[in-house]
């Protein structure tokens, strides 16, 4: 079918739309519908990478309208595996985290579900076009959906860092529009290709520049970038389970691929490290993100902030692997990307599976879980001995990659902060594996430490997804040699 | 040199791996448990052996599972030392298996099928290092060995056990990410390739400083292999079951470590690259003050165990000490040891772990006249510290005879004064346990008169070892000649 590209956007979409509809006319069907969206979704992006992979990338005209004026859809090997990679989590997650938001949400989950699935609208829909005004749009979709799903969070603290979190991500998004609107000033046009064949040739204008820099600067808060990672944390730490699960592996994944879409396709490599001598910088700037997000992550008491802080040091590998200027840290940044992205699933969906047994995940809470959440506990520990950067998890493959990229740039300091960071995480996650593993978790003093832990594992439906996604962190890290061969190399040429 | 492609080494790796699952089902009939760990183990063995014959004629066995990058796979090879090392882990996992029942039965420790299914893990790993190609594959089950130990080492979940857990992954995991990693990124960043060869991989790329700090980030990041000063979590692993401390503290865990300081002398280095560069003679150095300083430090540990490991420490040096001779000679020794060692010590643990079970005791002080009540342990234990001692006629001999012609063939006399010093401090350290077993007064004796062993399954092993030591004196062909053939293979590859 040739349709797939737009499928992939608007069946989350319209069964968001209809989902709300629903509400009103028999809630119980609210779910089965977004769901079969999302599942379309899936299928859709999964065809399409293949077709990618098989026959190159894919332009498609939205609505029959011919680009510059009309809104174009281009998907190359990059956006095909972000666009599975988001719909595949989105719809995951929705079976994994149902019974919780029923939990968490109660009454209000299926009026949630609409929501749920326009912010995955609005994702899919970043990733896909290829057209810089309607990417704002499409930012700004995701950007509202999210602030009313952190609303819906913790009573006392999820509306504050909601609002938190929408001071922060207008200035960005505006940063952004600024950016755009002085490109569109340069060339009258919107369209991303269209803008690049129009500015080659212009390095010294400093419209141009100004554009760029706005368009990244906004992209970077978007992305929490340290410092402007302020509004990250509480906001992810403080949002109901099923929307962190989600947001968390994918809104600043979704954000890197704009900044790298952005250096590609528009700007150019040329320009960015030939013309403006940017590199070094950045990569010191995401040096320092990957330490501080590190350190900060170690000063945290309660587990679901500590990964929001590990998360903004993720940020600086990828941005300072786009960032370094050569072949080997820009596969480390999509690797990384991908592994991440599944990282943080893992690490969110097993965090989830917590709180809907133990309620508060403050580190001491989680005493004796090891033999009360065992299953959970495995996925677990695979997720954070990814993220730690143990072979054959996936983590470690992209992390490889990063560094050799920087060796070659000869930016001693960034890869010495990524073998820091490796170790701060493993102090961090064996810190959590200690309490999990020594300390009892029975109050009583009757209980005999040593005696079998009584299981209270989580619903069946969120343990399958949980170990699932854990498992698929082994395969990925088998196969990176694969994902590189055939997406991320043919890609950069 | 030929080489045939096999699917026998995957096997050998994944026997212990797959029989998990079944191990964890079958839980609560620890009969059918212990069965299948000894199906598993009998069958890994069988695998490994049924390789030996091809090994022997001089052919190497390859398989690649995956293709990650160019020159750094995820692959096996199977060689003459790799073999020499997995026949040895994999022959004591079968008896070790059968001792850990007596113990752990014998002592009703909690969290059997943990120990066991771990511990199956951690074979796993060891055979998988033993078959490495590369040096990729090679930290990768290094990696997966040092975690699966930890839940082992830290069995008892005590506050003792938390603060040995806690030194072991500080020395391992931490030497591992920030050392061992860094230099082979930089290996592969420099050469392009991790695989093992004969000659090395270098060729030009290393000045000598830069070859001097690579070195020596190998030599100390595999702190498994106890050199001084990473060697202190040797004796606070000891807190661990003894069983643990037998196969994986003695053979296993160590032997890795110094298993994987020989491939990288061997394999990326090459012997004729240190010894144009005199490098040999600085890791021999700090194995020789290994040597000395860990020996007598046991002389003065009054727990059985302690004493054990720092005698362990002692003698893994010998294993460097005698490869960074670089000389035919010295190399075989070298590698022998990792073979005389392994029996020696076993049997000497497993003694140490039958005399707690049968009396509780831990310190060598309490052990006078011991002797009457275990004869048959004490008869065991002198022909293993006879063994490590290198006293003829047992197992040790040979290879300390190699290690000796070695140090004379280099005319390194400094060198064979450390080896005869040596010898006379193990004697010093382990011959007062048996002459206080048997040799005290009726008032000095702290036992009975009454022979009184340990459970059956305590006895069998250690004689079986104590005899396998005893025998390897008069027939140590298998592992003499695969120690030739890997020299040849150095040298004269």
């Amino acid at each position: 079918m040739e349709n797939y590209p737009a499928l992939i956007v608007v069946a989350p979409f319209i069964t968001g739309l209809l989902a709300g509809l629903f509400v009103w006319i028999e809630k119980r069907l609210s779910y089965p519908i977004v769901l079969t969206g999302l599942f379309v979704s899936a299928l859709s992006a999964i065809q399409v990478l293949i077709r990618v992979i098989g026959s190159g990338p894919i332009q498609y005209k939205l609505g029959g309208w011919s680009p510059p004026i009309g809104i174009e859809y281009r998907i190359d090997l990059l956006n095909a595996m972000v666009l599975c990679l988001v719909s595949g989590v989105a719809f995951l997650n929705l079976i994994a985290s149902y019974k919780s938001a029923l939990k968490e949400i109660g009454d209000r989950a299926s009026s949630y579900f609409t929501v749920y699935n326009l912010f995955i609208t609005g994702l899919l829909g970043v990733t896909i076009t290829g057209d810089l005004f309607n990417l704002y749009v499409l930012i700004e979709i995701t950007s509202l959906t999210s602030y009313a799903q952190v609303a819906m969070g913790d009573r006392d603290r999820g509306p504050l860092a909601s609002l938190n979190y929408i001071f922060i991500g207008v200035i960005g998004a505006s940063f952004y529009l600024l950016g755009v609107g002085y490109l569109y000033m340069y060339t009258g046009s919107l369209n991303m290709a269209d803008v690049a064949v129009l500015i080659k040739g212009s390095q010294g204008s400093s419209t141009v520049l100004t554009a760029f820099i706005l368009c990244i600067l906004g992209i970077w808060i978007k992305m929490a970038l340290f410092p402007f990672h302020v509004w990250l944390p509480n906001a992810y730490t403080y949002s109901p389970v099923i929307f962190s699960r989600v947001v968390a592996p994918l809104m600043t994944k979704v954000m890197v691929y704009i900044m790298i879409r952005l250096m590609i396709t528009v700007f150019g490599y040329d320009y960015i490290f030939n013309t403006l001598h940017l590199s070094e910088a950045v990569v010191w700037l995401a040096t320092i993100a990957v330490l501080a997000g590190g350190v900060m992550a170690l000063a945290q008491k309660n587990l679901k902030k500590m990964l929001t802080y590990i998360i903004v040091s993720e940020i600086g590998y990828m941005v300072g692997g786009a960032w370094m200027g050569n072949q080997l840290g820009m596969t480390g940044a999509i690797l990384h990307i991908f592994n991440d992205a599944l990282m943080t699933f893992a690490l969110f969906l097993a965090v989830g599976n917590m709180v809907y047994r133990i309620e508060k995940v403050d580190i001491t809470d989680l005493k004796g879980l090891f033999g009360k959440m065992p299953w959970t506990m495995g996925g677990f520990v695979l997720a954070a001995f990814s993220i730690i950067g143990v072979p054959p998890t996936c983590g470690f493959f992209s992390k490889w990659y990063l560094i050799l990229g920087a060796l070659e740039k000869g930016a001693y300091h960034f890869a010495a902060a990524l073998i820091v960071s490796s170790l701060i995480c493993a102090v961090l996650f064996f810190k959590v594996f200690e309490i999990c593993f020594f300390e009892s978790g029975s109050h009583g003093h009757e209980h005999s430490s040593h005696g079998p832990a009584v299981i209270e594992e989580a619903p069946v439906s969120m343990l399958v997804i949980s170990g699932l996604v854990s498992l698929s962190l082994i395969v990925a890290g088998c196969y990176s040699g694969t994902i590189v061969n055939t997406i991320i190399l043919p890609f950069l040429k | 040199m030929e080489t045939i492609i096999s699917i026998k080494p995957l096997l050998a790796v994944l026997v212990s791996l797959l029989v998990i699952p079944v191990l964890v089902s079958s839980s609560d009939k620890p009969n059918v448990r212990e069965s299948w760990t000894f199906i598993a183990g009998i069958i890994k063995f069988l695998i490994v052996l049924s390789m030996l014959p091809a090994v022997l004629s001089q052919k190497q066995i390859v398989l690649t599972l995956f293709k990650i990058a160019p020159g750094a796979d995820i692959a096996f090879r199977v060689d003459a030392l790799g073999m020499l090392f997995a026949l040895v882990a994999s022959s004591l996992y079968i008896i070790t298996s059968m001792y850990s029942i007596g113990y752990m039965r014998g002592l009703n420790e909690h969290g059997q099928t943990r120990f066991v299914s771990f511990f199956a893990l951690a074979i796993s790993a060891t055979i998988g290092a033993a078959f490495s190609a590369n040096l990729l594959t090679l930290y990768l089950f290094y990696e997966v060995l040092s975690l699966a130990t930890y839940p082992l080492v830290t069995h008892h979940q005590d506050e003792n056990s938390r603060i040995s857990g806690r030194k072991y992954l500080v020395f391992i995991l931490g030497t591992s990410i920030g050392l061992v990693l860094p230099a082979m990124i930089y290996c592969y960043h420099a050469t392009g390739t991790l695989e093992f060869a004969s000659g090395g991989i270098f060729s030009g790329q290393l000045s000598k400083p830069a070859a001097t700090v690579l070195l020596l980030m190998f030599v100390f990041g595999f702190a498994k292999a106890g050199i001084m000063p990473v060697h202190s979590w040797l004796p606070a692993a000891m807190v661990a079951p003894t069983p643990v401390s037998a196969l994986l503290h003695a053979v296993a865990v160590v032997k890795v470590g110094a298993f994987s300081i020989v491939r990288v002398i061997t394999g990326i280095f090459g012997v004729d690259f240190l010894l144009s560069f005199h490098l040999g003679s600085l890791v021999a150095a700090i194995a020789s003050i290994t040597i000395i300083v860990s020996s007598c430090i046991a002389l003065t540990q009054d727990e059985f165990k302690r004493r054990l490991a720092y005698s362990t420490i002692g003698q893994l040096s010998y294993i460097i000490l005698g490869v960074a001779l670089l000389s035919p000679k010295g190399m075989t020794g070298g590698m022998l040891h990792i073979a005389m060692h392994a029996f020696g010590k076993i049997t000497l643990f497993f003694c140490a772990g039958a005399i707690f079970v049968a009396t509780g005791k831990k310190y060598i002080s309490q052990m006078v006249g011991i002797g009457k009540r275990m004869p048959l342990t004490m008869i065991a234990f002198l022909i293993g510290s006879m063994s490590i001692i290198g006293l003829p006629p047992t197992g040790g001999f040979i290879s300390k005879w190699y290690l000796v012609l070695g140090t004379l063939e280099g005319d390194q006399m400094i060198m064979l004064f450390v080896l005869l010093s040596s010898s006379l401090l193990n004697a010093a350290y382990f011959m007062p346990i048996f002459y206080k077993a048997f040799f005290c007064t009726k008032e000095e004796s702290m036992f009975e008169d009454k022979i009184e062993e340990a459970p059956m399954m305590c006895v069998i092993p250690l004689l079986i070892t104590a005899l396998i030591s005893f025998g390897l004196f008069f027939f140590p062909q298998p592992f003499l000649d695969l120690a030739k053939l890997a020299v040849k293979g150095f040298i004269g590859g």
